[in-house]
């Protein structure tokens, strides 16, 4: 077990320096840098040798290799450097927006897991009767409507209803959680109805699976109570894949809910993820990638541990 | 990670000698919601091909005249910021919608279906770099890459169709690649080596066939994802643009802006969206039910 621990951790290292690559190159395949960018509004200023000056205060006219050489020892030593166009450290740019982000994927997470696990059991005990396709049509349709619109539902719905908007400007939570909540439950319920589908989806194509083996029958033979079979033997079998999906779409929504983050002018990760790039703040976007990469790859490596850890059939070698 | 259980077959389902139609009668009855998805799918293909019939406006003129009109009988569903009958644009942006979504989900599931299947039959190190290198584009946000196409290459739709196949090109050879590992055991590709074809010959001509159950099910899973990603790009303003007709880009803009003067132009073309994504998964769903013999109701 620790060997395959050891081998996976080693596993993460090619792979995020790959990331690193791609997304290295790609900023600077992109036509446009920073410094045009900024002096495009100011034409007069904007001669070469201005152009030039500002280049080479931000390093981007040494070679390509070195550049990319200074960028990952500095992220050894988990130094990220300064965002490119506000000049302010990187980790305080990210951290700002990573706490929204954060307690947004927290509270989808939340509504989708209270809303999935019952409606996925219900589900998979009355297989193919009018519930099961009632849950079954509840979480297709989950999966079918962009969670972005939805939130425009929301927004209309509470516009037109009760001719009242949620506030505008985010407050932490620990500043005044009534006012937090009353901004943030709007987008986490439009992203929580979609992933609450994939989560019901899971949970009920598990519980089928589990309910069919034999250690479920044998417990049905000794005459044990239904409830009982249901939360000790066949749920706790069953949550595992539910788990997995859950932690992956967590990892997802803490960089990838940008569109979302727009309906609701939420400043959150997909918001600097967009703005970095439209200002080829390199810096900034590469540090964000980086960070997005480590997530889901971590995520994933919990998950398999997670699965080894709890389901003794599987080892790894 | 390849130990979590696929979500398809590990071999696929050989198909019967009854004749097509006898299994589609069989499909449609044993599966009425499966057969509901794809009536829908297919009234929304022939939309989308007889879109310049049947609309009733052209989805370009503009009407001035006629801003922001609530739906009546001369436009159903009314009319958006610039005057344009929003029937009309959902019509038409069916078409981008299709084209979006099989294109993706076709150049998606194939290339990713190969590459998997090949990284599967070669094994060893060449698995193992394409393993790393599928990880690498898998880790990679999404959001980035599309709008790196879109910097690079600007907006349009065969931009956008590049900017959503490449991240599905991973997820499907991680799928066609453990559904190969137990076909390249078997004896009928060892015969085909022993008798000397070519690798290309193999992988194509007889390990491809036999991964088609998982393959029609990507490909079926990815057409309603390829619907909404497009919809969420050109929302961005990263996709498709202005003047064609989009769903995403119709919710894009005046429909915010004008949502309580004007909210149809936010609620049509979004039920466009669900209704197409909604059709499209009943179909793929009972599609995996009938091809995995794993999840076949007993």
């Amino acid at each position: 077990m620790a060997k395959y621990i050891v081998k996976r951790l080693l596993l993460m290292i090619p792979t995020l320096l790959g990331v690193a690559v791609l997304i290295f190159f790609l900023m600077r395949v992109v036509p446009g840098d920073i410094v045009e960018l900024r002096f495009a509004g100011e034409s007069a200023f904007a001669q070469k040798e201005n152009l030039d000056k500002e280049r080479a205060r931000l390093g981007l006219d040494r070679p390509l290799w070195e550049q990319f050489v200074t960028w990952m020892l500095g992220i050894m030593r988990l130094d990220f450097g300064t965002s490119m166009w506000t000049g302010s450290p990187i980790i305080e740019e990210i951290q700002l927006r990573a706490a929204l982000s954060f307690q947004l994927a927290v509270m989808a997470t939340i509504i989708a897991v209270v809303l999935a696990i019952p409606l996925g059991v219900v589900a998979a005990l009355k297989q193919d009767t009018w519930v099961d396709y009632c849950v079954r049509i509840f979480s297709i349709a989950g999966l079918a409507t962009p969670s972005f619109w939805l939130g425009i539902v929301f927004i209309l719905m509470l516009l037109i209803v009760f001719k009242w908007l949620p506030p505008m400007v985010y407050t932490p939570f620990w500043v005044n959680p009534w006012q937090n909540m009353l901004q943030l439950i709007w987008p986490a319920l439009a992203v929580g109805y979609r992933y609450s589908a994939v989560a019901t989806r899971m949970t009920r194509s598990a519980m089928l699976e589990v309910l069919r083996e034999d250690y479920i029958r044998t417990a049905r033979a000794k005459g044990l109570w239904q409830k009982l079979i249901l939360s000790r033997h066949a749920l706790k079998n069953a949550m595992l894949p539910v788990l997995a999906v859950v932690a992956l779409e967590f990892a997802f929504l803490m960089g990838g809910l940008v569109v979302t983050e727009q309906v609701f002018n939420l400043n959150g990760l997909g918001m600097l993820f967009v703005e970095s790039v439209a200002r080829r703040d390199y810096t900034l976007t590469q540090a964000l990638v980086m960070l997005v990469a480590f997530v889901f790859i971590f995520v994933n490596f919990t998950v398999d541990l997670m699965y080894a850890w709890l389901d003794p059939r599987i080892r790894f070698r | 990670m390849a130990i979590r259980p696929a979500t398809v077959a590990e071999v696929p389902d050989v198909a019967g000698r009854r004749g097509w139609l006898a299994q589609v009668r069989d499909f449609c009855r044993e599966r009425p919601l499966g057969a509901i998805g794809a009536a829908v799918v297919a009234a929304n293909i022939l939309v989308a091909i007889s879109a310049n019939v049947i609309a009733p406006y052209d989805p370009l003129t503009t009407d001035y005249g006629a801003m922001l009109a609530p739906p009546s009988a001369g436009h159903w569903l009314g009319t958006d910021a610039f005057g344009r009958d929003v029937l009309t644009r959902i019509l038409y942006g069916s078409r981008t919608a299709m084209l979006v979504g099989f294109a993706c989900a076709f150049f998606g599931a194939t290339i990713g279906a190969v590459i998997g299947v090949a990284s599967a039959y070669f094994a060893g190190k060449v698995d193992l770099i394409v393993q790393r290198v599928m990880d690498i584009f898998l880790a990679f946000p999404l959001i980035i890459l599309a709008l790196a196409v879109v910097s690079i290459l600007g907006t349009g739709i065969q931009n956008v169709i590049m900017a959503i196949t490449i991240p599905m090109i991973p997820r499907a050879a991680l799928v066609a690649r453990s559904s190969a590992l137990a076909i390249r055991e078997l004896p009928y590709v060892d015969a085909a080596r022993a008798a000397g074809f070519r690798h290309r010959r193999i992988i194509l001509r007889h390990m491809l066939p036999n991964v088609m159950a998982p393959y029609l099910i990507m490909l079926t899973a990815y057409l309603g994802q390829a619907i909404l990603l497009e919809a969420s790009l050109s929302f961005l303003g990263l996709g498709v643009s202005e003047p064609t007709a989009a769903w995403g880009l119709m919710l894009r803009g005046a429909a915010v802006q004008f949502a309580e003067a004007a909210p149809w132009m936010a609620i049509f073309p979004g039920l466009a969206i669900s209704l197409a994504v909604f059709a499209f998964n009943l179909f793929g769903d009972s599609l995996r039910d009938a091809l995995d013999p794993r999840l076949k109701t007993q």
